[in-house]
């Protein structure tokens, strides 16, 4: 019923290539936003920060990263964990070389190592693709992973071998390290991600995205029709390593506050690539929907039991989430393989023409 | 069956001028020979037919000139100057546009986006003016829409232009990919079997949509087709292969009545 485009007709070709060419989805983003910016910061504790907001918004980011490689551009990549971390040392190495630095654009600028090294790792993808491709990035996983347990100036040669975020300040205000606020570091991570997000949609729905697009579904005929599909993947592996970059150095400053390098290992990678696939390939909405999943669940099965006065083990908790983020991607590849955003998709195109089933 | 179909003007358009010729092409895998020591012409403005029982290397001789495979030997003019070793895409920047015989469309795209990538040889704007979908990209994006919505317009496609292509009928899908190879404004269009697996009306529909590209852009084209009665009446000339050779080259009218032609076609008594 409120859900309805008759009677918003477009003149333009301008119009019709708005961002929002329904009005309601329109309206719809900006509830999300005013909760996104008023509501949740003004009502938020400090567990909801820490536990929800950052983290989702920062997964969220990093699957969008992977979302580009794979679900547009038709890369599979296992290494998505290795480059947020290439993102995390670089973001490091930068504010303990340059203190002047401002955060911000130390973590934006971290972005340009790993997009670099994203490069060079995405240079098999003009031979091999598909699974033998994945297998190609998993070895930057590993590679990456051993060097930043082995090259010590990476840490600053501390003894632990982690890298510790120090405080740092901007305009009088930490935003990172031990003495930062929650509220202030959702801020930086919000904005991040939104301007991150507001490119992404730009450069898939123009003339990159479509060059991605073609090349992920044939790309024999994408090369025929004047696609380089060199510059292509190229560009993917680009674009998408600096997202996936920026989302390990906020993962790293804004979250976690320190990392070891275990902590890029492949079982992170997996989380992502589990976000990317739920939340749906192709699909930018998918990344925030597949992370409030599977950032959400567990806080959800762990505060739940208690809330209802069902006495469940921590442990029992954290086997029943592992079982049902396992079913759930089962259920997702066989019942709706473009997962939560067609879902979400399907029931746009209901809501438009409801109550006729067609 | 066609004629009535083709209008009074066709041919006006067909020059003397040869727009690309093939000299001596041969292309061999191996030990095979696919093509051997091949040479036609292809006129500005003319609509010319390439014809032969399966295995001939039609669709060979089409991967040549669209730059998918290097031949072993001979050399291309084009545009009245040879044409350099080239990669596909370089061949599509200059003016070369194919259909293909298994459809190749991007399943997971609307008509409308796919129709847009053969636009791309025409587009290039930054990245950074496309992510911030300002001045050069977003302006680029309206200009190629438009003249995407006139290839639209002119194959009827209007209604289904937001349809993803997967949900489209095989019929439909022929037409999309001429849409996708028209919005790139072609000089030469290759157009590989552009009519199988239709039945009559659809034939129809494509046979006409050919000859008004052909008349009204005045787009020469190359086409590979098995239904002999829509080449001999959409063709202004017709090269016929048999085992990697050229065996006619002419006029509807002289390759019907060539003696190799009809051996080729029907068998000869050894």
């Amino acid at each position: 019923m409120l859900y309805r485009t008759a009677g918003q007709f477009k003149t333009s070709y301008k119009a019709d290539q708005a961002l929002f060419p329904v009005k309601q989805d329109a309206i719809l983003l900006g509830v999300i936003l005013v909760f996104a910016w008023v509501v949740f910061p003004l009502a938020a504790s400090e567990f909801t920060f820490q536990t929800l907001l950052i983290p989702i918004l920062i997964y969220a980011l990093a699957a969008m990263g992977l979302n580009i490689l794979t679900g547009y551009a038709g890369q599979l990549s296992l290494g998505t964990a290795a480059f947020m971390g290439v993102g995390a040392y670089a973001c490091y190495k930068m504010v303990t070389l340059m203190p002047w630095m401002n955060p911000i654009v130390a973590i934006l600028l971290s972005g340009v190592f790993s997009a670099g090294v994203g490069v060079a790792f995405g240079i098999p993808s003009l031979r091999i693709k598909g699974f033998y491709l994945a297998i190609a990035t998993l070895a930057a996983q590993f590679f990456l992973v051993w060097l930043f347990e082995k090259w010590a100036w990476l840490y600053n040669y501390n003894a632990s071998g982690a890298i510790q975020v120090p405080n740092l300040e901007m305009f009088g205000v930490y935003v990172a390290g031990p003495q930062a606020d929650s509220l202030v570091q959702y801020y930086v991570v919000l904005a991040i991600v939104s301007v991150m997000t507001m490119l992404c949609i730009n450069l898939t729905r123009g003339t990159l995205g479509r060059t991605w697009k073609a090349t992920r579904d044939v790309d024999i005929a994408a090369e025929l029709i004047g696609i380089n599909l060199m510059k292509s993947k190229l560009t993917a592996f680009m674009v998408s390593s600096y997202i996936v970059g920026v989302a390990g150095a906020l993962f790293v400053f804004m979250w976690r506050g320190a990392a070891e390098p275990n902590l890029f290992d492949i079982p992170l990678s997996f989380r992502i690539l589990f976000i990317a696939i739920i939340g749906g390939l192709g699909s930018i909405l998918g990344n925030y929907l597949g992370a409030i999943l599977i950032v959400g669940l567990p806080v959800v099965l762990g505060t739940l039991p208690a809330a209802l006065g069902v006495p469940i083990a921590s442990s029992m908790v954290e086997h029943i989430n592992v079982m049902m983020v396992g079913a759930l991607i089962i259920f997702f590849l066989i019942i709706e393989p473009h997962g939560l955003a067609q879902l979400w998709r399907l029931i746009r195109e209901k809501l438009i023409i409801w109550p006729f089933p067609h | 069956m066609l004629d009535d179909t083709k209008p009074a003007s066709a041919g006006q358009t067909v020059t003397d001028i040869a727009l690309m010729e093939l000299q001596n092409i041969t292309l061999r895998f191996g030990g095979v020979v696919a093509i051997n020591d091949i040479s036609f012409d292809i006129r500005q403005g003319e609509v010319r037919a390439i014809i032969g029982p399966n295995g001939a290397g039609k669709s060979s001789m089409l991967n040549i000139i669209s730059g998918f495979y290097t031949p072993s030997e001979g050399q291309i003019l084009y545009k009245g100057a040879p044409r350099p070793a080239m990669r596909p895409y370089e061949v599509a920047r200059t003016g070369v546009a194919r259909t293909f015989q298994n459809i190749a469309l991007f399943e997971g795209m609307t008509v409308l986006d796919n129709v847009m990538t053969g636009r791309l040889t025409h587009m290039n704007a930054g990245i950074f003016s496309q992510a911030l979908w300002l001045g050069k990209a977003r302006n680029e994006e309206i200009a190629n829409r438009e003249i995407v919505e006139k290839v639209i317009d002119f194959l009827e496609i209007q209604n289904i232009r937001k349809t993803p292509v997967g949900r489209l009928s095989y019929g439909l899908k022929k037409r999309v990919e001429l849409a996708r190879a028209l919005a790139a404004e072609p000089s030469i269009l290759l157009l590989d079997e552009p009519m199988a697996g239709m039945n009559v009306e659809e034939k129809e529909d494509m046979s006409r949509f050919i000859l008004d590209v052909n008349d009204e852009f005045g787009t020469t084209i190359a086409l590979i087709e098995h239904d002999m009665g829509v080449v001999m009446d959409l063709s202004d000339r017709v090269v016929v292969m048999d085992y990697g050779k050229k065996i006619g080259d002419g006029t509807p009218d002289e390759v019907r009545n060539n003696q190799d032609v009809i051996d080729a076609y029907l068998g000869v008594a050894h």
